[in-house]
């Protein structure tokens, strides 16, 4: 069955305007409202509430909600469901995200769009399941192997779960590659205001499909009707026979594993098609830069104390600012070496024994001091313990 | 403006709901901001539950409570374990049926939320009670904007007897009040 995506009666399915609800509903409403039809899940703590959010409100808009064995098979419908011409979702969080990997590659270098959920929560192994944590930072860039780009995003606030999972959306269909909501157990499992955008005010990015001549079409190469890197999409069905594999392939999707030149050409161009467009993908939020001195670099939960130290340190007339990374990957290096030659230190706040703090050391390039200031065990860093890091600026 | 909301009890009891009441007047039904979080065991019932609600005029950074004003308990065992960083001057709302032991030296406002609502026909709606008498006591929120959030966030075919529990709630707060 074909799906069309229906505004009104995703809003209809939705529900008011301003709502009140979970982190994790919100990456629900986002899922929704950017036309996901096909959700391939396998509940997780603290992730389950996306899973049976989507399974409550996907059919009731016409999508199809497929309750998987696991998490591999979950990422594999998700996969299968995208070749179908399906935007496709799944959520998880931590021991689901590491079975996920083989298949996340897959989907890199079959240049699949899909978009993953991962609230995550404490490490290694079963950790502790219902808390927060920000541990799988550094697997969605580097989790499966090979040479590949990750994006991204962090949501810190209930609104951001909603528009990020959009803004993911949007750019799985424009890269063809899988992109990564990394929320977190405290963001998932808070609730806040949200108000779900008008139709005029949202945008919706779809993947390019394939209309040339069908004796024409050249499955893995640059787009043959635009300039882009990334080639038009021959969804399953339509005509278009493609062969979709794991194993480096020559433009025509078919193995070519024995040559140099076949994989550098490929994965170069996988990974550039994303690297190139880095000034138009990077989103970072930037508060007090033009006189701070002290700066945290943040993302995902540990935002909220970060924000709530810089502000009791403002109000004692230090200067500390904030760049938060809205999307973690590919990395805005641009804004680290821009702001490691205006200040005098950077701290780093994670929900972790330091995992971002690695990207931004490499970019200071020793420009500035850099200090991790990590806590694990499933609390978020109380606003105290992070002010005592800016103790005497 | 801000002010730090903890209501705690026994899972079950619909302590989370109470807190989600309180965050979704206060943010849909209000112009205020709010954040509300929780923590419970993995119990579907029994246990100490915790929910939490910050209510503030400007933007709330860190989401959980670090001074509670309003303590709520439904529960011995949640009045015990979560009364410990508490301030001095916060504000205490039990049920003294269900926390009997809450002699510990300082103002106490008494409401006797569950025996209202098994006035009402169903003990269910304890929590709601007690919503409503904490409305009255903390006077934070509108009255009304906390009674649409009730109607709001409760099956339909309870809204009747919860409406009813907000405004004997709201009563009962008025007098504890006055007692105290």
């Amino acid at each position: 069955m074909k799906y069309k995506r229906d505004p009104e009666l995703i809003r209809d399915v939705l529900g008011k305007k301003i709502q009140f609800i979970l982190g994790d509903m919100a990456c629900v409403y986002g899922g929704l409202l950017a036309g996901c039809s096909f959700f391939g899940g396998y509940p997780i703590t603290p992730a389950s509430e996306v899973t049976e959010g989507m399974a409550r409100m996907l059919p009731r808009v016409k999508g199809t909600y497929m309750q998987m064995e696991d998490e591999i098979g979950s990422i594999a419908s998700v996969i299968g469901a995208s070749w179908g011409g399906a935007k496709s979702m799944t959520a998880t969080s931590g021991p689901g995200f590491s079975l996920m990997m083989e298949n996340y590659g897959f989907a890199v270098m079959t240049e699949t769009p899909c978009v993953i959920v991962n609230v995550q929560r404490t490490g290694p192994s079963t950790g502790q399941p219902t808390l927060g944590a920000q541990g799988d930072m550094m697997q969605a860039k580097w989790g499966t192997h090979g040479d590949f780009e990750a994006i991204a995003l962090a949501p810190s606030n209930v609104q951001e779960c909603m528009d990020f999972t959009i803004d993911a959306f949007n750019l799985a269909e424009k890269y063809r590659n899988p992109v990564c909501v990394m929320a977190d157990g405290e963001i998932g499992h808070l609730r806040e205001r949200v108000v779900v955008p008008d139709e005029k005010d949202i945008k919706i990015v779809d993947r390019v499909p394939a209309t040339i001549d069908k004796k024409k079409f050249i499955p893995f190469t640059n787009s043959q009707t635009r300039n882009s890197k990334v080639p038009d999409f021959p969804t399953f069905g339509t005509g278009y026979h493609t062969y979709v594999t794991g194993l480096t392939h020559n433009e025509r999707g078919f193995p070519a594993t024995d040559k140099q030149p076949d994989h550098e050409k490929l994965v170069k161009r996988i990974t550039s098609k994303i690297t190139d467009d880095i000034d138009k993908i990077t989103n970072v939020e930037k508060l007090y830069l033009d006189d701070a001195k002290t700066v945290f670099v943040t993302y995902g939960a540990s935002a909220r104390p970060a924000e709530s130290a810089m502000e009791m340190a403002r109000a004692k007339g230090k200067k500390v600012g904030m760049l938060r990374l809205k999307l973690v990957w590919p990395f805005p290096y641009k804004e680290i070496q821009k702001l490691a030659s205006n200040v005098d230190e950077i701290i780093v706040p994670e929900m972790n024994l330091g995992q971002i703090v690695h990207p931004v050391r490499e970019y200071v390039e020793g420009q500035c001091k850099v200090v991790s200031a990590p806590k694990i065990g499933g609390e978020m860093h109380l606003p105290h313990e992070l002010y005592k890091y800016l103790e005497g600026k | 403006m801000k002010k730090e909301i903890r209501i705690c009890g026994f899972g079950g009891q619909g302590v989370i709901l109470s807190g989600f009441i309180f965050g979704k007047a206060a943010s849909v039904f209000m112009k205020y901001n709010a954040v509300q979080s929780q923590s419970y065991g993995p119990e579907a019932r029994g246990g100490a539950a915790r929910s939490e609600v910050i209510v503030s005029d400007e933007k709330i950074g860190y989401p959980r409570p670090t001074s509670v004003d309003f303590f709520i308990a439904m529960s011995q065992e949640a009045f015990d374990t979560y009364r410990k960083d508490i301030r001095k001057d916060t504000v205490i709302v039990i049920d003294p049926e269900l926390v009997p032991k809450h002699k510990i030296g300082r103002p106490v406002y008494k409401v006797h939320a569950q025996k209202i609502a098994e006035k009402l026909g169903n003990k269910i709606v304890t929590n709601i009670v007690m919503v409503g008498a904490a409305t009255a006591i903390f006077d934070v929120l509108k009255h009304d904007a906390v009674r649409e959030a009730v109607i709001d966030s409760v099956p339909k075919k309870f809204i009747e007897i919860n409406k009813r529990a907000f405004d004997e709630g709201l009563e009962a707060g008025k007098n504890a009040r006055n007692e105290l």
